[in-house]
């Protein structure tokens, strides 16, 4: 409209937003963005994805199954659930360096951390140093609230009563004689649930705290007594405990139990001849579990992981392809007349 | 519902008499309108008032509206009602199974809790399958429908806010009555339309006359002394006039043959419209009247003739009144004529003719007539009837109503004998109107042709453009009247609802009765035929929708009256009116246009009610402005009441109110389109969200021993229809234009490709569906198989199952929102921030929710969770990865579908409007292309 239009009160505001006229911006994906962008995407993918299997098979990885299962297995003695404090040894050898640092792993199968009753059961206010959740711990630790005796079992509930028991010695065999291979407990929990989420109360000594209270049921030893080798290493803070309460995505998982990180080992395991001496205490038979120990080393990405590599690999392949594929329509149909 | 006879009785009080008692009858009663005339007062009783007017008893109840879109939203959710119930069945039953092996049911690491082992089994199975309707039902997008009503409440307001439905004569512009129906404005498939008042304007103008075969138009300049100018018309004999006695002797008879009544004391603006009256300088009158001219109102029953009346007036032949059967006429040079009325022979619509018989001064006997073209050409002089034959065909082309006017000297002998039998035949107590129907074809023969007259009955402002746009849209126009069958097929041809080359298919009582048979008989006959014309010998249409406008093609046209209707709708056989039905159904399902006159308001409702009913239930459309359409207002299902000049009635009742039936074009064009569109993919949209929301949720349970551990942390839960993916699709259903609103305008054709409910149709339903499910596996599974080794820190620590959930939820929100984004055709800047600002909150939502040891919280779950997730470089390369690969599908599908469909996203609408469809229709009528307003004038 040219002319000047006269004032009206009812007339509706004419700004852009109420006329649907806000300025805007109309992506247009024609072909002449998108196979550009294909080829480029799909080639970033293919080196991403490169990079990422070269890193991948770079990762040695040694896995042990030591359930028992087998006759000829060195821990089948173990499986039988009648004997208690069985040690088996496990004996290996690497025919060249496995490279530093080196991350112990156990693992579990058909284990299922993620059971949803499981999960619940357990006293996020006890674990962070509550005292008056150490008299009542909370009702969801049923049915690992109280003992028979109704006293308060501290850590309740069912994770923190299941925590993983067997133990691990790595010793190599240098001439007919066993070294023993340092393992570094520290650093294998998430820092902040080391330093924030988790907290032991305020006692000192730690003990008193757990005065009128009682251990977990298939706990052997009491809570502040976990790692007599070092005080820090107790309670709720205890790392192994606290790998242990962070649970599993899957029903088959591991968790990190040790680092190899000190002494002759630092750079990692040298060839020779090895062996693991475990002490037996985890029952998984019951439920058809397994248990394994994993030797690895990690990079960048973490651990060894084919899928992220291939993945990467076929998508940017078939970006590549589908770019291809787009170009021939086009010449064959020609471009859009708006290009 | 007609007011055929009343029965009353009055009892007269007085203070000391008898009561007396009179009877009532129909001559008692005054209807609506009357006037009141040669009387200071009446005393009177108001009768049949309120609930009992005809008005009040042709209303129906207001029955709730709802938009089809409604219909598919709850079909959708049925469908997603059954799959949330099949995997709590599928995950209940697997749940059991599971158990039964050894050892898994309660291993020693997970004790079930004594209440748990005393509860009954089939309890125990009920409540884990309630427990799973509980983790699955966000699968029902609950928060849709909070969504859908605040999109339509909020939506409404554009078409409030929209300055082009702006009318400065009324000031006002749109309003908005019910916001449920926005949707429903993209989807008409009918168009039921009042004629008076909506189509046109019911303001008759004179627009020229024709006189002795040569052609005068009135010019509004007048600046010529006798207010006559001749126009080239098409006729040879240019800039030549009749002569000045035909001239006279023309406007003379329009002057006396009519039955209007002059109003005297007309206010301001009740006489007058729009200036048409002009000032006649220097008119006085005796002294008796001394005053401008433009007070002088008419009252006639049919507004032709005050429109007749008012062009004689402006050539300067005023009609003064009737005074004591003395018709007094202002003529050119001021004198004053007088005549003296014999005899009225009344218009009736077999006829369609009136006459007049005056006696003039002199004594001569005139006998004045006029009436459409077919029935005075055969009773006039054939040489005089081929020079007036074309100018009345080209009016009658261009819509204009045409009367021609005849005259005949009556002999003192003929009119003694013509009184003689008139006077008989209306005192006849037995077929008086057979006899007076003698007499009347006995005496208006032998007359002579004056010429012939041009009344534009004025549509409304673009009445022609706004129907061609609808039908161009694939819409079918009824036009629904309770005028008589020539006006309203004269307003359709004007409107060019009826072309040239349409073909009338007529079924009114008159042609009932050509055949002189039994009606029923007939219109079975009629009905027959008909249907074999235009839907057995048509070509097969093309999907419904399509038409073509290739000339080849017959356009056919359907005109059926009230009467008929009735017949065909109740016909007295059971079984014959079921057939009738669906005869005239399809009948009219293959015609451009159909037109219905001489309808009861209810009967609209009731034609209106059958289309709504047919197969297939088209979305109708209903307009109109007075109470008598309110019916069919309330009846359709989107009814749009124009702020007419009859009162506000319709507009009470409508769903949409516009001011000018113009802006219907842009209200279901523009508005319609674009809310359908959005509200569509909203809804599709919202499905597609939730589906791959809960899809990983839902395989989870296989992993974790069927156990209803939810994958996602209860505040993602909770707030990912709230706050993380909801504005987003708010500001895209509120602000997308996929297509810009001038192309939408300007190409009619692409409404059709949204017609039938395209985009919530089975079709993309399940496209949306299966998206939702590729994405719900990939999410899950491409997250699972990174899971196959959880140590994703380069400090070789592992993941747990929240990292797990949260990696998914990440990539959900993203890709959901991306998916959105790549969808979005029109980003203004609110879209933009949005979107990001959506992404960005998702991060810092995260980052907060995770950062801090929340007291209220049982369970710390998600303490720096998204934190130490970011801190791993696998997650990352996982979620860039999953969120391409999720949208890798529709980024093809979005280019390579783009060579095949419509280039109608251009921004320019240059090339737009000129080619499309509908430039061969224009061009095949370069006779009707006469335009109604400026605007049109230079579109052409």
């Amino acid at each position: 409209m040219v002319k000047e239009e006269p004032e009206f009160v009812n007339r509706p505001d004419n700004t852009a937003f109420t006329q649907q006229r806000l300025p805007a911006w109309q992506p247009m994906l024609s072909a002449g963005i998108v196979i550009p962008g294909f080829v480029l995407i799909g080639l970033a993918f293919i080196g991403i994805g490169i990079a990422l299997f070269v890193t991948s098979q770079n990762i040695q990885v040694l896995e042990k199954d030591y359930t028992g299962v087998e006759l000829n297995s060195p821990c089948y003695k173990c499986s039988d659930s009648n004997v208690k404090n069985c040690e088996c040894k496990l004996d290996f050898s690497l025919d060249k360096l496995f490279e530093g640092p080196v991350f112990f792993y156990y693992g579990l199968s058909n284990y299922f951390q993620n059971y949803r009753r499981y999960g619940v059961s357990r006293d996020d206010d006890q674990l962070s140093g509550d005292l008056a959740n150490f008299k009542e711990p909370s009702e969801d630790c049923t049915p690992y609230q109280y003992d028979s005796n109704n006293s308060p079992i501290v850590p309740c509930g069912s994770v923190a009563n299941s925590k993983f028991n067997d133990t691990f010695e790595l010793y190599q065999i240098v001439n007919g004689a066993k070294k023993l291979v340092p393992f570094d407990g520290k650093g294998i929990a998430w820092w902040t649930d080391y330093n924030v989420k988790f907290r032991n109360p305020d006692v000192v000594p730690l003990r008193n705290a757990f005065n009128g209270t009682v251990k977990p049921i298939f706990w052997s030893r009491p809570a502040y007594e976990l790692d007599p080798s070092d005080p820090a290493n107790n309670g709720f803070v205890n790392q192994d405990f606290l790998v242990w309460m962070r649970r599993a995505a899957l029903p088959d998982f591991r968790k990190l139990y040790r680092r190899i990180t000190e002494g002759d080992y630092a750079t990692g395991l040298p060839a020779g001849n090895y062996s693991l001496e475990i002490a037996y205490n985890y029952p998984v038979l019951s439920f058809d579990g397994r248990k394994k120990v994993v030797f690895s080393n990690v990079s960048w990405m973490g651990g060894k992981n084919q899928f992220l590599g291939i993945a990467y690999l076929v998508i940017g392949s078939m970006c590549v392809v589908m770019s291809m594929v787009m170009l021939i329509v086009y010449a064959k149909f020609k471009f859009p007349e708006d290009e | 519902m007609r007011c055929l006879w009343f029965v009353g009785r009055m009892h007269i009080y007085k203070n000391d008499q008898e009561p007396a008692v009179r009877s009532l009858g129909p001559e008692n009663l005054l209807l609506k309108g009357a006037t009141l005339k040669n009387t200071q007062k009446i005393c009177g009783v108001a009768v049949y008032t309120g609930m009992e007017t005809k008005m009040a008893l042709n209303y129906q109840g207001k029955s709730q509206k709802r938009s089809a879109v409604e219909k598919s939203i709850n079909a959708f959710l049925l469908v997603y009602l059954c799959i949330l119930v099949s995997k709590a069945l599928v995950c209940t039953t697997l749940k059991y199974v599971w158990q039964n092996k050894p050892g898994q049911d309660e291993p020693w690491y997970n004790q079930k809790t004594q209440r748990e082992k005393d509860t009954n089994l089939y309890l125990k199975m009920f409540t884990d399958f309630l427990s799973f309707m509980v983790l699955f039902n966000f699968i029902i997008p609950v928060s849709m429908y909070v969504t859908v009503e605040m999109q339509k409440f909020l939506g409404s307001f554009f078409i409030t806010w929209d300055k082009d439905f702006f009318d400065p004569e009324i000031q006002e512009g749109a309003l908005v009555n019910t916001s449920d129906l926005n949707e429903e404005l993209g989807q008409v498939e009918y168009v039921f339309t009042d004629k008076t008042g909506t189509l046109t304007q019911n303001n008759m103008e004179f627009i020229e006359c024709c006189i002795d075969g040569f052609q005068y138009k009135y010019r509004d300049a007048g600046s010529e002394l006798d207010g006559f100018c001749v126009t080239d018309g098409p006729v040879s004999k240019l800039q030549q006039k009749a002569g000045r006695e035909k001239e006279d002797l023309f406007l003379r008879a329009l002057c006396l043959c009519h039955t209007v009544q002059v109003k005297e004391s007309a206010g301001p603006g009740q006489g007058q419209e729009d200036g048409l009256t002009d000032q006649v300088d220097g008119l006085e009158l005796d002294g008796e009247v001394v005053r401008p001219e433009e007070q002088r109102g008419f009252i006639a029953s049919s507004p032709d003739e005050v429109a007749l009346v008012k062009g004689a007036m402006r050539y300067g032949f005023t009609f003064l009144g009737l005074e004591s059967k003395n018709m007094k006429i202002l003529n050119r040079n001021n004198d004053v004529e007088v005549y003296e009325l014999l005899h009225v022979l009344n218009f009736d619509p077999v006829r369609r003719r009136m006459s007049v018989i005056v006696r003039s001064k002199s004594g001569d006997t005139l006998l004045f007539c006029k009436g459409a073209d077919s029935s005075i050409f055969p009773r006039v002089r054939q040489e005089e009837v081929d020079r007036i034959r074309t100018h009345v065909e080209r009016n009658a082309t261009e819509g204009y109503r045409t009367l021609c006017v005849a005259y005949k000297q009556l002999s003192a002998d003929e009119y003694a004998q013509a009184d003689a039998g008139l006077r008989e035949a209306r005192l006849a107590l037995q077929d008086r109107e057979e006899k007076l129907m003698a007499v009347y074809n006995q005496v208006e023969t032998g007359m002579s042709l004056i010429g012939a007259t041009a009344v534009e009955d004025r549509l409304q402002e673009e009445a022609a453009e706004t129907m061609e746009a609808l039908q161009g849209s694939g819409m079918k126009v009824w036009v629904l009247t309770g005028d008589k069958m020539e006006t309203a097929k004269s307003t359709c041809y004007a409107c060019r609802l009826f072309q040239r080359n349409t073909e009338l298919l007529e079924l009114t009582v008159r042609t009932l009765e050509d055949g002189g048979r039994k009606r029923e008989e007939r219109l079975h006959e009629l009905l027959l035929d008909y249907h074999k014309k235009a839907v057995q010998d048509a070509p097969p249409a093309k999907a419904g929708v399509t038409r073509s406008w290739s000339t080849t093609n017959q356009d056919y046209g359907f005109i059926i009256d009230g009467a008929t209707l009735s017949m065909v709708l109740n016909s007295s056989h059971d079984s014959n009116s079921s057939r009738y039905k669906s005869l005239f159904l399809q009948i009219c399902q293959n015609c451009t246009a159909v037109l219905c006159c001489r309808m009861a308001p209810l009967q609209k409702a009731q034609i209106v009610k059958m289309v709504k009913n047919s197969k297939g239930g088209p979305i109708t459309l209903s307009i109109g402005d007075g109470a008598n359409d309110v019916s069919m207002i309330l009846e359709a299902h989107v009814g749009i009441g124009i702020k007419g000049k009859e009162g506000r009635q319709a507009v009470r009742n409508s769903d949409y109110a516009i001011p000018k039936l113009k802006h219907l074009k842009k209200l279901l064009l523009a508005h319609g389109h674009l809310y359908y569109v959005r509200i569509a993919h909203l809804v599709q949209y919202f499905f597609y969200k939730n589906l791959c929301f809960i899809l990983p949720q839902f395989l989870y349970q296989f992993f974790c021993g069927y156990s209803q551990q939810p994958l996602y942390d209860a505040a993602y839960l909770t707030m990912y229809n709230i706050c993380f993916t909801s504005m987003p699709i708010l500001a895209y259903s509120l602000l997308e234009q996929h297509i810009c609103i001038e192309v939408l305008l300007d190409n009619a054709t692409l409404y059709r490709g949204i017609a039938k409910n395209a985009m919530l149709r089975w079709g993309p339903f399940l496209y949306w569906t299966l998206l939702g499910v590729f994405h719900g596996l990939l999410f899950f599974f491409g997250v699972r198989y990174l899971f196959s080794n959880p140590a994703l820190q380069d400090n070789g620590q592992v993941f747990g199952n929240w990292s797990y959930g949260t990696i998914v939820f990440t990539v959900l929100v993203f890709t959901v929102t991306l998916k959105l984004a790549l969808d979005t055709r029109h980003w203004t800047w609110i879209n933009h921030f949005v979107i990001w600002g959506s992404l960005a909150f998702y991060v810092f939502f995260s980052f907060f929710w995770g950062g801090i040891i929340w007291p209220f919280l049982r369970q710390q779950r998600l303490y720096f969770v998204f934190a130490t997730m970011l801190s791993s470089v696998s997650a990352w390369l996982v979620i860039v990865l999953l969120i391409l690969l999720s949208l890798l599908p529709d980024i093809l599908l979005v280019v390579l579908r783009k060579p095949r469909g419509p280039h109608a996203r251009q921004k320019k609408p240059v090339e737009s409007s000129v080619g499309g469809p509908q430039s061969p229709r224009s061009s095949a009528r370069p006779l009707l292309m006469r335009t109604f307003s400026d605007e049109s004038n230079t579109v052409i």
